[in-house]
């Protein structure tokens, strides 16, 4: 479950093109990484894995994405989301909830009321998370009482608590401090027994310490995709090595 | 060796003192205001005490006076108005911000907009002209028929009466909740929008927890400003409201505001006592925006705060 096959996607701003025809498989239960300078397209493309990028006004997508089998274009992004969570680059838990709220938040959305139910899959979500130990015992603190790091893994439990099947996460260590963005990287090698996992990021080493498999964008276009040992000893673009041994970006 | 102060701290004292000492004014006029208020209606207090407020006679020829017709007319205009136009005013606002595309969005709002420049005048003359006429044939005979049953829509239909003044203060303060409402929806980020769409919302519901949520003490706001302006507001009302001091709990009665009372009596205010009487009005009617205004405060700070340790906008 959760094996994400991309076909000749396009996706465009209004009349500006960003993604120029991408086609790729993404295992299930792996971690992928999404690598490439500022602007190249990462977000884009992560974005139409949940049909996020159609909720912007003047954006348009072609092409096709199969998960397990089945085009996302078939089912309604409402239910898609429910199957394909997503973490944001910024922390944005929801400042009018407590922190148990947050983590129940999608679960209420699907209709459920049952205490017993809430309370057990908010502890599930939040020891997933790796956040539990630092606030059961506050669990009625608002949301946004909590440090960056804590509150970007209130997001990721957030996410988890609807139990998707994939996880898609854009740069979401990127506003965090170093240690934050430690307990992040083991969190995420963690979760992908459970989950698949696509994650953007600007930071290669951390590509190479995270990824099963890296996919390198560059304007637009996927350049390489492939196991991450291999992108990063023995790339087969130039543009790839280039990139990747700091030559530009 | 004592250090010497670097010379931009002039200008700093200069702006401490400046602003501190306009924050004094703007304290002491108000207290000033109140003061000159309660002096000048010494009278009325005096002879009426507390009976004042409940008082329900309204007589200048037999000096006696009371002031809950009036206070009565007020509050009932006003929760009129809020009743409709807060729900309409907040719909306009989640149209504009979350629905509407750019170019209905800057004409519709625009065309709010437009309506508080609309002089309380030209709204009270429609009120006489085209409301007034509307409600006593159409509308008002078609709520008594079905819901004549409830006391509020009981009795003959006028169309210069409560309904009236509630509906024309209802169009003053629809922009002001509208205008507000929106601008406090447009300036919640779009991470918190995406927060929840990417949980699996819909429209409405991404509306619900990721832009109502975020923005509920400023709609607060917004619809209090709203019954600020619909308190105090005079001419419109006092064109359509009948000017009886009458309290009845049908909304197709005549009755009597308290701004009204003060600007048409004023002028024939004789005696002292009289005069002395619509002071004490017009400081009922300090009092209670004042009191409003602190409720106000209050119950937009309770709802900022949030749960524990947190903070909204
Ligand atoms: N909301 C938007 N409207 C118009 N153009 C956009 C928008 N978001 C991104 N773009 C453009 O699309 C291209 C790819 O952007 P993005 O996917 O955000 O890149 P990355 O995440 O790799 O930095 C860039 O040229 C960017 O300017
Ligand atoms: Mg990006």
């Amino acid at each position: 479950m959760g094996n994400l096959s991309v076909r000749n996607l396009e996706a465009w701003y209004g009349a500006q093109k960003a993604l120029l025809g991408i086609t790729a498989e993404i295992p299930e239960k792996q971690v992928t990484a999404i690598i490439g300078p500022s602007g190249c397209g990462k977000s884009t493309f992560i974005r139409c894995l949940n049909r996020m990028h159609d909720t912007l006004p003047g954006a348009k997508v072609s092409g096709d994405i199969l998960l397990d089998g089945k085009s996302i274009y078939d089912q309604h992004p409402v239910f898609l989301r429910k199957t394909v969570g997503m973490v944001f680059q910024k922390p944005n838990p929801f400042p009018s909830m407590s922190i148990y709220e947050n983590v129940v938040a999608g679960l209420r959305l699907n209709g459920e009321r049952r205490k017993a139910k809430l309370r057990a899959a908010a502890e599930k979500s939040l020891r997933m998370a790796a956040l539990w130990d630092e606030v059961h015992d506050r669990l009625n603190y608002s949301g946004v009482s909590l440090s960056g790091g804590q509150q970007q893994r209130l997001c990721i439990a957030r996410a988890l608590a609807v139990e998707p099947s994939v996880l898609l996460m854009d740069e979401p260590a990127s506003a965090l401090d170093p240690i934050a963005t430690q307990r992040i990287e083991e969190l995420v090698t963690a979760l992908k027994k459970t989950y698949t996992i696509v994650i953007v990021t600007h930071n290669m080493q951390q590509a190479a310490r995270i990824a099963d498999f890296t996919a390198f964008f560059l304007n637009g276009e996927l350049v390489e995709f492939g196991p991450t040992s291999e992108i990063f000893t023995k790339p087969k673009d130039k543009r790839t090595e280039d990139y990747i041994t700091g030559r530009f970006g | 060796m004592k250090k010497k102060r670097p010379r931009a701290s002039w200008g700093d004292r200069i702006l401490r003192s400046a602003s501190g000492l306009t924050a004094v004014l703007v304290v002491g006029i108000m207290i000033w205001l109140g003061w000159e208020m309660f002096v000048s209606s010494r009278q009325s207090l005096h002879q009426f005490g507390w009976a004042f407020l409940g008082g329900r006679v309204w007589d200048p020829v037999h000096r006696i006076f009371g002031a809950l017709p009036f206070i009565y007319g007020t509050l009932v205009t006003s929760i009129v108005a809020l009743v409709i136009a807060g729900p309409i005013g907040l719909g306009v606002a989640i149209f504009l911000s979350e629905m509407a595309p750019a170019t209905v969005r800057s004409v519709v709002g625009f065309l709010v907009e437009l309506l508080a420049a609309i002089p309380s005048v030209v709204l009270g003359l429609w009120g006489i002209f085209v409301l007034a006429p509307f409600l006593g044939k159409v509308v008002e005979p078609w709520l008594g028929r079905r819901l004549g049953f409830i006391p509020l829509f009981h009795g003959a239909p006028v169309g210069v009466d409560l309904l009236n003044g509630g509906l024309i203060l209802a169009i003053m303060i629809l922009p002001t909740i509208a205008s507000i409402s929106r601008e406090v929806m447009t300036a919640v980020p779009t991470v918190q929008r995406e927060a929840a769409l990417a949980l699996g919302a819909t429209k409405w519901e991404m509306i619900r927890i990721g832009v109502l949520a975020y923005a509920k003490s400023g709609i607060i706001g917004s619809v209090i400003l709203g019954l600020g302006r619909a308190l105090g507001e005079t001419m419109a009302v006092t064109m359509v409201i009948g000017n009886m001091p009458n309290i009845s709990p049908s909304l197709f009665s005549t009755a009597y505001s308290m701004a009204a009372v003060i600007a048409n009596e004023f002028t024939e205010a004789t005696y002292g006592l009289y005069l002395s009487a619509l002071m004490e009005v017009g400081l009922i009617l300090f009092a209670i925006t004042l009191l409003l205004n602190i409720f106000a405060r209050l119950l937009v700070w309770s709802v900022a705060r949030g749960p524990k340790g947190g903070h909204l906008v």
